[in-house]
């Protein structure tokens, strides 16, 4: 990732520090995502990774440190500044997260019911972005009526319908057969192409991690513990970062 | 000392509980009457809410009113009052009986329907996904549902009221040969506005009430599917004694307003 040391990062993560009491969390974490870059982060469970990413979408408040989305610290903006800013950044939730009560059509419309602008292209949008995840005959059925790949899947079409800059990726492998996992792996890596957008995937799959990422960032006691592409990691001698190698 | 220590430490969780309903009343005015404003969501929050519980309103309500004619009735005869049988129906459902049982049930289908919706919704993270959208989930979820109780009860308990003076107007009819024209004449002879005026603004109360402690229980719900059953359960627990608190305030200030 040499060449990207001179760019500016879209996502621009400085000495993050979140704790919960005696627990302390996050002890100053840094990362930078660079556009149309897919950077992986990996961790332990409870070392951290859905605490950052949620401080990131502002779900949670960090005790310490910035976070810069395209250039704008997002802890001096007010909360429409930041409710604008939003819409660039697309969230796949690790459980789908779709709106029980609607259709698939109207959870993909929901996203654009703040835009007046896309009143008259809501409909083409929302079949582009099932085109996208080729699930374009899934219009009309509710939430209950999909398997878990669907859901995800229309979960992504959902992340992406206002083309946003950022995908975050909780787990999106997690809990899918080996089979749609791979199909899910290939969407993401389709819909990265297609649009142009950098994700930031969270993962524990080491068969997403090797085949998506551009980068990884290891996790480890709430900092930035190593860093580098796939292969220089899956090379280290480190024993820490062996275990998730093995 | 144990047992104290224990009392101690509930009464500090309950207390500390209702100053967090407090504040989330508090943010309810707070977002209510600032843009956007959601009225698709409300409209269809009123119609489910009230549509959904017209059934259950009317079946309870009419029981209420023939039951309660079938007992009154012996009493009644015994002190050759029957005639006084309308007046005396028609005052305890419209002031009292009708607006606390008709809350009571709409707070048991109400609030626990709200509090286990709200909850399934934070617990998979669709409230979470809401906001990442950019949508003020209080503002979609929380003020609509409130609104819609609050507005909705008033209509209930008016309907459960009716039913209730017909199915004793029936019992009447078939026992004591009185005519329904008869029977409503009396009703409406002895019924005043000081009987239905505060007796409709306190259901405005019970409704906020209902709607506030669900949405309460459900937004803020723990994870897992035990915080859902809890939520709801809860709701219509703390939902139920808001209402006897609430209706004590109101007939106490009824009584000062209007004499009762």
């Amino acid at each position: 990732m040499k060449k990207q040391e001179n760019i500016t990062p879209i996502l621009k993560i400085t000495d993050l520090k979140k704790s919960f009491g005696d627990n302390h969390v996050l002890n100053g974490f840094t990362m930078n995502l660079y556009e149309a870059e897919n950077l992986v982060l990996m961790g332990k469970s409870g070392s951290g990774k859905s605490v950052m990413i949620k401080c990131v979408v502002g779900l949670m408040q960090a005790d310490a440190g910035t976070i810069e989305i395209m250039g704008k610290d997002i802890t001096t903006l007010s909360q429409k500044e930041f409710n604008n800013l939003r819409t660039q950044i697309g969230f796949l939730f690790q459980g789908s997260a779709l709106y029980d009560s609607m259709t698939v059509r109207e959870n993909l419309e929901f996203p654009l019911r703040k835009f007046p602008e896309y009143a008259n292209k809501s409909k083409q949008l929302v079949l582009e972005a099932l085109e996208s995840v080729g699930l374009k005959n899934a219009i009309d059925l509710m939430p209950e009526e999909l398997s878990g790949g669907m859901k995800r899947r229309i979960a992504l079409a959902r992340a992406i319908i206002l083309r946003p800059k950022i995908i975050i990726y909780d787990e999106p492998t997690t809990g899918l057969d080996p089979i749609t996992a791979k199909e899910i792996i290939q969407l993401m890596i389709g819909i990265q192409q297609k649009f142009k957008t950098s994700s930031l995937i969270i993962t524990h799959d080491m068969d997403c991690a090797r085949v998506i990422s551009n980068r990884m960032i290891l996790l480890i006691d709430g900092i930035n513990y190593i860093e580098g592409t796939y292969k220089e990691l899956a090379a280290s001698k480190d024993k820490k970062v062996q275990e998730f190698f093995k | 000392m144990v047992i104290s220590l224990q009392i101690v430490q509930k009464t500090k969780k309950f207390l500390l509980e209702i100053g967090e309903l407090a504040y989330f009343a508090k943010r309810f005015f707070k977002e209510v009457f600032t843009k956007p404003f959601e009225f698709k969501e409300l409209l269809l929050q009123s119609y489910k809410m009230g549509n959904q519980s017209l059934l259950l309103v009317g079946i309870t309500g009419f029981i209420l009113g023939l039951v309660f004619t079938l007992q009154s009735r012996p009493t009644l005869m015994e002190f050759g009052a029957a005639s006084w049988m309308p007046s005396m129906v028609s005052i305890s459902i419209v002031r009292e009986l009708g607006p606390v049982i008709i809350a009571l049930i709409c707070a048991g289908k109400l609030s626990s329907g709200i509090g286990a919706e709200l909850g399934s919704m934070r617990v998979t993270e669709q409230i979470d996904a809401m906001e990442v959208s950019g949508t003020n989930p209080f503002k979609y979820l929380v003020v609509t549902r409130i609104l819609a109780v609050t507005l909705t009860l008033p209509l209930l308990v008016i309907f459960g009221d009716t039913i209730a003076l017909f199915g004793s107007a029936l019992i009447e009819n078939l026992k004591g040969d009185v005519s329904f024209q008869l029977y409503f004449n009396k009703v409406f002879n002895a019924l005043k506005f000081s009987d239905m005026i505060p007796a409709t603004i306190k259901t405005f109360f019970f409704g906020f009430a209902i709607g506030l402690v669900g949405c309460f229980k459900g937004y803020y719900c723990k994870k897992g599917t035990v915080g859902v059953g809890e939520a709801s359960n809860t709701a219509v627990v703390y939902a139920s004694m808001l209402l006897f608190i609430l209706d004590f305030i109101a007939v106490f200030i009824s009584d000062i307003f209007f004499e009762i």
